[in-house]
């Protein structure tokens, strides 16, 4: 379509060309976006599991995870409600560390990422590996907060952000695509911010 | 047949009205009939002339009638560039790129009991259940808490006064008020009936505080459902 009548748009000559298209810098705020009620967890009985197509399904508590090699990502994020955010910084467990003791079979081909909350999201296995992917517990330093999914989400940075499930609690592994919950209602399977793949169709 | 709304389609400004000083409805007519659920979304993207676009996702407030005009009820913010540019430029007539109505999970069929619970502009998706309730005769259904400052920041003015409407003032309360100013307090809100879902709509912080209020009341948290509002301009 033609341009929109009046619309000369804003901010042009500072837009940094870290931003992702359709989307903007959000500067210091940290929107909240989430669908189901805010739970409150306890790290006493938090757990994370991966299972499914694993030779050693495995459960790590608090404790265990925290016992693991640490990792961090520091760069931005970006929120398919089109705001993204620079210079993050968080902090966890790759979840490279967590499959290898997992063992993925040679099938496995798709997770679903589901949360102590009942949300699910779906992803191709080629997307979490390869220090991609995380569990974080740590943002900017400090714990991370329960609205942004503490005590732990996953983060998956190169993907919008419905991909990184708050509220983590495991990765059942797959050797099909299984659509979670924004998936089925109308959100892309992948969703690269690079290619504006928002909406199923795009 | 249901059209595709994944694409992007061109949209007609048939009205613009003011619903506070702060809100505008936007009346839009879309190329086929919306078939749009109560509590959808859609996409708006502004296109420049050198091809620079911004989009925004606004809620539908008008029921599904079968028509292929929506209500696009839009608050102003401060610096947003989408929304103020709705505000002080669009004019009817203009068209407008739009995609959608879009959203699956904050939808009500217009079947099953709702509690619906609004902060400010999270009115919007519930005023769009509300008007489907009241259309097809099931009133019954529905029980709408609107938090709101004080009245001019209510939308939709004498419509969304009713049976089912309760209207509490956080600032301040009109004399015809019953209810003292303050936030919402767990005895503002009615017992579940059965089967009921809850939707609540506002900011995080309205969510939060509402979700938590509801959960302490006994409701399941799988019977609540959210949608905040960001600051998305």
């Amino acid at each position: 379509m033609a341009a929109t009548r009046g619309f000369f748009g804003r901010g042009r000559a500072e837009r940094d060309p870290r931003l992702p298209p359709g989307q903007y810098d959000a500067g210091r705020t940290w929107p909240v976006l989430n669908a189901e009620v805010t739970p409150k967890l306890s790290t006493d009985s938090w757990t994370f599991r991966v299972e499914g197509l694993v030779d050693r399904p495995t459960t790590w508590s608090w404790d265990d995870i925290h016992a693991l090699a640490p990792s961090t990502y520091e760069g931005a994020i970006h929120c398919v409600t089109t705001w993204s955010k620079f210079d993050m910084s968080f902090r966890g467990v790759s979840l490279d560390t967590l499959l290898a003791i997992a063992g993925p079979q040679p099938s496995a081909s798709f997770v679903v990422a589901y949360s102590h909350t009942g949300y699910t999201t779906n992803l191709p296995l080629a997307d979490v590996v390869n220090g991609q992917a995380w569990i974080v517990w740590e943002v900017d330093g400090r714990p991370l907060p329960v609205d942004h999914g503490g005590p732990a989400r996953m983060l998956v940075p190169h993907l919008y952000f419905w991909k990184s499930t708050k509220w983590i609690a495991g990765l059942r592994v797959l050797d099909h695509d299984e659509p979670g919950f924004w998936e089925v209602n109308g959100y892309h399977d992948r969703g690269d911010p690079w290619l504006e793949q928002r909406y199923q169709g795009d | 047949m249901v059209p595709d709304v994944t694409g992007w389609r061109a949209a007609t400004v048939l009205a613009v009205s003011d619903e506070t000083p702060r809100a505008k409805t936007f009346r839009l007519a879309l190329p086929e009939p919306s078939h749009h659920l109560a509590g959808q979304h859609v996409v708006v993207r502004l296109t420049a002339p050198d091809g620079y676009r911004a989009q925004r996702s606004y809620s539908v407030a008008s029921a599904p009638d079968g028509s292929a005009d929506i209500d696009l009820t839009v608050e102003r913010l401060d610096g947003g560039e989408v929304s103020t540019f709705l505000h002080d430029v669009v004019a009817p007539g203009d068209e407008l790129e739009v995609r959608g109505p879009l959203g699956g999970f904050f939808v009500w069929d217009g079947t099953m009991p709702a509690l619906l619970v609004g902060g400010g502009s999270g009115l919007v998706p519930l005023m769009a259940m509300l008007r489907l309730a009241r259309r097809s005769g099931r009133a019954d259904l529905v029980r709408l808490i609107v938090s709101v400052r004080s009245a001019d920041d209510l939308l939709f003015g004498d419509e969304v006064a009713g049976p089912e409407t309760t209207i509490a003032y956080t600032r301040v309360a009109p004399p015809s008020a019953t209810r003292p100013p303050g936030r919402l307090r767990a005895d503002d809100f009615p017992a579940p009936m059965a089967g009921e879902t809850a939707y609540v709509c506002g900011s995080a912080g309205f969510c939060d505080a509402v979700g938590d209020l509801l959960v302490g009341l006994g409701r399941p948290a799988p019977s609540i459902r959210t949608e905040r509002f960001g600051p998305s301009g």
